[in-house]
């Protein structure tokens, strides 16, 4: 009896938590699309110093991984498809699965490194030094001024910063093309589009937009419940990242099942 | 006096008890930190509130300024039900209030210069260069002239203060609240603070409230004192009549006396003289 109690408590929890991230979400939607119509202009420039940080200054990191995941995707896939002289395919198996899965999976696992638990940390110092208060005080609201311009830097940056990642999965596939399976640079690039329907590409920058909600409604909520010192910023860093990551993986799953069951028709 | 753009419905001339608590209870998770405080501040006035740790005097301090929501009971600021009215509305009265908080809480990643400025750039249409000069005058007012470019982990604890009490002054504000204004300061530069209170008090007839317990500095800047303990109010009156207080709470405070030598004393005391003790009121009238 006890176990389904512990069960049910625990169900309920992870209920609360999701509903908290919708509210914050849902806030944070208002101050970015309702609000400026109402007279509360949305922070464009705190937004824009945002998307540099989580999005321009991710890129230098995310080429270099995504370019040698391409080449690993590229390595991996060959190593199955020569045994059936289909070699020539492995162009479309590293352009389908960066784009559908892992050019949007890999950016947010490198954002959440990068932004999520930073925004986590930055939130919780500000709440533990009473910062958040005071911006309370000051008839400020915190979502709007603080979690609004994140919300608006991820949203656009995230799938951006999926392109390029697709990209340069693609890249990094070519170098195993030129140098092993007979492509040139350029006809391994035009078979890698032929592969693609818009629709792959579609998909994961839906994905990538999700995500990008997802990390950002996590890192902030953990940022703002933060109580005690500076060992509990560390924990909601902590958890902000873990539970980022699984979310994302959920949304991900979602999403793919979501695609796959539209598809059939 | 305030520079507020709009100003919905907030009589400029109002002349009422600028903040009015009626029975204010305030709970954590379940348990009562304030058990029913009642007391008036007037305009121009300065209270000190004073207690020990956990007596529930910031827990006060953040209900007056809303930060805390009350389960029961009343504050109201300017003639105004601070709980009962929309969000538009305490954000208005908000604009009028100033807080300077314990730490400070100044925005790590601004510049002093662009922490006194924010709250004048949300919520005025004041002209950039016109934001700047305010932003000159009230460190100019705080003794920090020339530090707008300095970020606040630059700056010592004192002029981190200084500089938290500039941002709060920078809406021009009807009351002004501080948290512990010299906790963790040197005697010289906690002297200072409390001399720069003395003198918005005195320059801009603005009404003070000061959650403290240090006695010399709550002696010397206080018009009226409050003396909270365990949530209740122990005593209320001016800086006379609490020297003169008999109320052993009150001497216990003011004498420094630890806790045990006065607790029997005390438990005797309200055994004599209160049957009902739990009422904040009952206890105030007879202190006072």
């Amino acid at each position: 009896m006890e176990f389904f109690g512990k069960i049910g408590s625990s169900v309920e929890g992870s209920l609360a938590y999701v509903g908290s991230l919708t509210s914050l979400a849902g806030r944070a939607a208002y101050f970015t699309f309702i609000g400026p119509f109402q007279g509360k202009p949305l922070r464009f420039q705190r937004a824009v110093s945002q998307a540099m940080e989580a999005g321009v200054r991710a890129i230098p990191i995310l080429s270099l991984i995504t370019f040698f995941i391409g080449l690993i995707l590229a390595l991996q896939a060959a190593y199955e498809l020569r045994r059936f002289g289909a070699i020539s395919f492995v162009a479309s198996a590293v352009a389908l699965s960066m784009t559908r899965e892992l050019g949007p999976l890999i950016t947010a696992v490198i954002v959440i490194g990068r932004s999520g638990s930073a925004f986590a940390a930055e939130l919780g110092t500000m709440k533990v030094s009473e910062e958040i208060d005071a911006l309370e005080t000051m008839a400020i609201n915190p979502v709007s001024f603080l979690v609004a311009p994140k919300f608006v830097a991820m949203i656009l940056m995230l799938p951006c910063l999926t392109i390029w990642a697709n990209f340069m999965g693609i890249l990094g596939g070519s170098v195993f093309g030129v140098l092993q399976a007979d492509f040139t640079f350029p006809r391994y690039i035009i078979a890698s589009l032929d592969a693609l329907f818009m629709r792959d590409v579609v998909t994961g920058l839906i994905k990538s937009f999700m995500f990008g909600v997802t990390i950002t409604a996590v890192g902030c909520l953990e940022g703002l419940n933060t109580t005690g010192g500076a060992e509990q910023v560390g924990r909601s860093t902590t958890r902000a990242v873990v539970m980022s990551i699984f979310l994302v993986i959920l949304v991900d799953l979602v999403f793919t099942m979501l695609f796959y069951f539209l598809g059939e028709h | 006096m305030a520079l507020s753009v709009d100003n919905l419905g907030l009589d400029e001339s109002f002349d009422g008890p600028m903040i009015s608590l009626r029975d204010l209870r305030v709970s954590y998770t379940g348990r009562e930190i304030l058990h029913g405080i009642n007391f008036d501040v007037q305009r121009g006035e300065t209270l000190v509130i004073l207690g020990g740790s956990g007596s529930g005097k910031s827990t006060l301090l953040r209900t007056l300024v809303g930060l805390e929501q009350p389960t029961s009971g009343e504050v109201w600021i300017r003639g105004k039900n601070f709980s009962a009215i929309s969000e538009v509305e305490r954000d208005e009265i908000r604009k009028r209030l100033g807080m300077s908080f314990q730490g400070g809480a100044l925005f790590g990643s601004m510049t002093v210069g662009e922490n006194v400025a924010l709250p004048l750039q949300e919520h005025t249409k004041l002209e950039p260069t016109t934001v700047e000069i305010m932003v000159r005058l009230k460190l100019d007012q705080v003794g920090l002239s020339g530090f707008e470019d300095f970020l606040p982990s630059q700056l010592s604890g004192g002029m981190k203060k200084r500089a938290a009490v500039a941002r709060a002054l920078a809406m021009d504000p009807e009351i002004l609240f501080f948290d512990e204004p010299s906790a963790g300061l040197d005697p010289i530069i906690a002297a200072g603070i409390d001399q720069l209170i003395l003198e918005l008090k005195k320059a801009f007839h603005m009404t003070i409230i000061v959650v403290t317990h240090e006695l010399a500095s709550a002696f010397l800047i206080a018009d009226r004192m409050v003396l909270i303990n365990k949530g209740d109010v122990v005593a209320l009156g001016t800086t006379e009549e609490m020297k003169n207080s008999k109320h052993p709470r009150v001497r216990q405070f003011l004498d420094r006396i630890p806790e045990p030598a006065v607790a029997q004393e005390l438990d005797y005391l309200q055994m004599l003289t209160e049957p009902s003790s739990k009422s904040g009121e009952g206890r105030q009238g007879k202190s006072r």
